[in-house]
């Protein structure tokens, strides 16, 4: 068991990374990795959406689409579980962990419309993943988009004091970059 | 077409009961915000220059509102923010006279003498390291432009190979001040418009050979002052803004131009 959720782990964070091999939630990985500190606040936000949108996108698929057989209004349904989730986490988090609620800051509202998080839940689905698999799977291709994001705001970090050929400043270097460690990631592949 | 309902009606449903979860946690998590955090946001200046010593307007406000920072904190907003901000807070604000950032130099193209011709990276902290800087006074506005860079108002330009501050956009947040790597730049009062624009300390003779506006210490301002507000020390005038009255007899006397008077109608000196 603990051997499953382990090769699980690493298949979710290295082998099948939401960012480097499925190209999901690109845009916050691209816009709010400038700096390692507000990357890992967005990878964190992200990590904790995730984890409750697969729970609770489990549990509207399972026990309200399945049932009366709205299976093809998944999309439209999981939008408007995320949206509402994260509006009642802001809220809660307002009121009982301002903390929290003022480190990850604007992130929270923004992952909103993370495709990632959306991802998550329809890919849960398409594998038929029981509620706890459900769950782990969005924590850990969570914990994935954080490694990704971190990463690549430690190499942009570097980017921005070397030597980059003028027409390759900015947005340029950063998506070679991102492809480039994308095939890095590649070299996962096979490992689970 | 029966599906179709359904499946609308069904996600209206969900809709509506996500809806009122909502609804109902708005108020069950309701946090009571101070709304003066807000309206005293709304009176600084907002350009989070960091002058006030709170992290940014924010960090400000929080401050003010708790009591920790005092309601003219914001030296950008000055006198008519700090005016409204007291409202808010229900406080008297204390009279205190607007500062502008001055630069204490004349040495434009032509006036002070130049070592050699500069040609590389814009930055004044750059050049000062660079055989003493590109003006032989060692301490004179370089005029790179590093005051301007970190100016948050656009209250500095370059005129004439020296700094030029618009007091009327300057907001005495004193960035200027910190990053002149010569100390040109100073925060004078408003009103002082009689202004000693040298701080060359080297003897009378090095003074006037590398600069014809130089102040070599002369002590002609002092002898005519009556009011005693002007000092010499260090080779170079200063004049106390607490003292002086603006009439600007130094700046009459002055041998060198070091002296200005921004008000020179001469105003008649009052015996005391």
């Amino acid at each position: 068991m603990t051997m499953n959720v382990l090769l699980f782990l690493v298949s979710c964070v290295l082998t099948n990374n939401y960012i480097f091999s499925k190209f999901l939630g690109c845009c916050p990985f691209l816009g709010v990795s400038s700096k390692v500190s507000t990357a890992a606040s967005m990878g964190l936000a992200v990590t904790f959406v995730m984890t409750i949108a697969s729970l609770f996108a489990y549990m509207v698929n399972a026990w309200v689409l399945v049932p009366l057989h709205l299976e093809f209004m998944q999309t439209i349904a999981f939008i408007l579980v995320i949206a509402s989730l994260v509006q009642f986490v802001e809220m809660f988090l307002k009121k009982s962990m301002p903390a929290i609620y003022s480190a990850l800051g604007i992130y929270l509202p923004l992952i909103t419309t993370n495709c990632a998080v959306l991802g998550v839940a329809t890919l849960n689905v398409n594998n038929a993943y029981g509620m706890l698999q459900s769950v782990l799977n969005g924590t850990f291709s969570a914990l994935g988009f954080l490694l990704a994001i971190v990463l690549m705001a430690g190499v942009r970090e570097r980017l921005e004091t070397s030597k980059i050929p003028e027409c390759m400043k900015g947005f340029p270097i950063s998506l070679i970059s991102a492809g480039l460690m994308a095939i890095a990631f590649l070299g996962f592949s096979g490992m689970v | 077409m029966s599906t179709i309902l359904f499946a609308v009606i069904m996600l209206g449903a969900i809709g509506v009961i996500f809806g009122l979860v909502l609804t109902f946690a708005s108020k069950k998590f309701h946090v009571d915000v101070d709304e003066r955090v807000e309206k005293v946001r709304a009176c600084v200046a907002g350009a989070n220059c960091g002058a006030c010593g709170f992290p940014g307007c924010d960090g400000f406000a929080a401050a003010v509102v708790e009591g920790k920072a005092p309601v003219n904190g914001c030296k950008p907003a000055g006198a008519d923010g700090a005016a409204k901000i007291a409202a808010i807070m229900g406080q008297e604000v204390s009279d205190e006279e607007r500062m502008v950032a001055r630069v204490l130099c004349q040495g434009m193209k032509g006036v002070a003498k130049e070592r050699y011709v500069y040609d590389g990276y814009k930055s004044c902290a750059t050049a000062a390291g660079i055989a003493g800087g590109p003006k032989d006074c060692r301490f004179a506005c370089i005029g790179l432009g590093d005051c301007m860079d970190h100016c948050a108002f656009g209250a500095i330009s370059m005129k004439d190979g020296i700094a030029s501050i618009d007091e009327d956009k300057c907001a005495a947040c004193g960035a200027c001040v910190e990053h002149c790597p010569r100390g040109a730049i100073k925060l004078l009062p408003i009103s002082q418009s009689v202004i000693v624009r040298c701080r060359n300390s080297d003897i009378a003779r090095v003074a006037r050979a590398v600069c014809s506006d130089a102040c070599i210490g002369c002590k002609r301002c002092m002898k005519e002052c009556q009011y005693e507000a002007i000092t010499v020390e260090n080779g170079f005038a200063r004049i106390d803004p607490a003292k002086c009255t603006r009439c600007g007899a130094c700046a009459a006397v002055c041998p060198c131009n070091a002296i200005t008077n921004a008000n020179p109608v001469p105003v008649e000196p009052v015996m005391q």
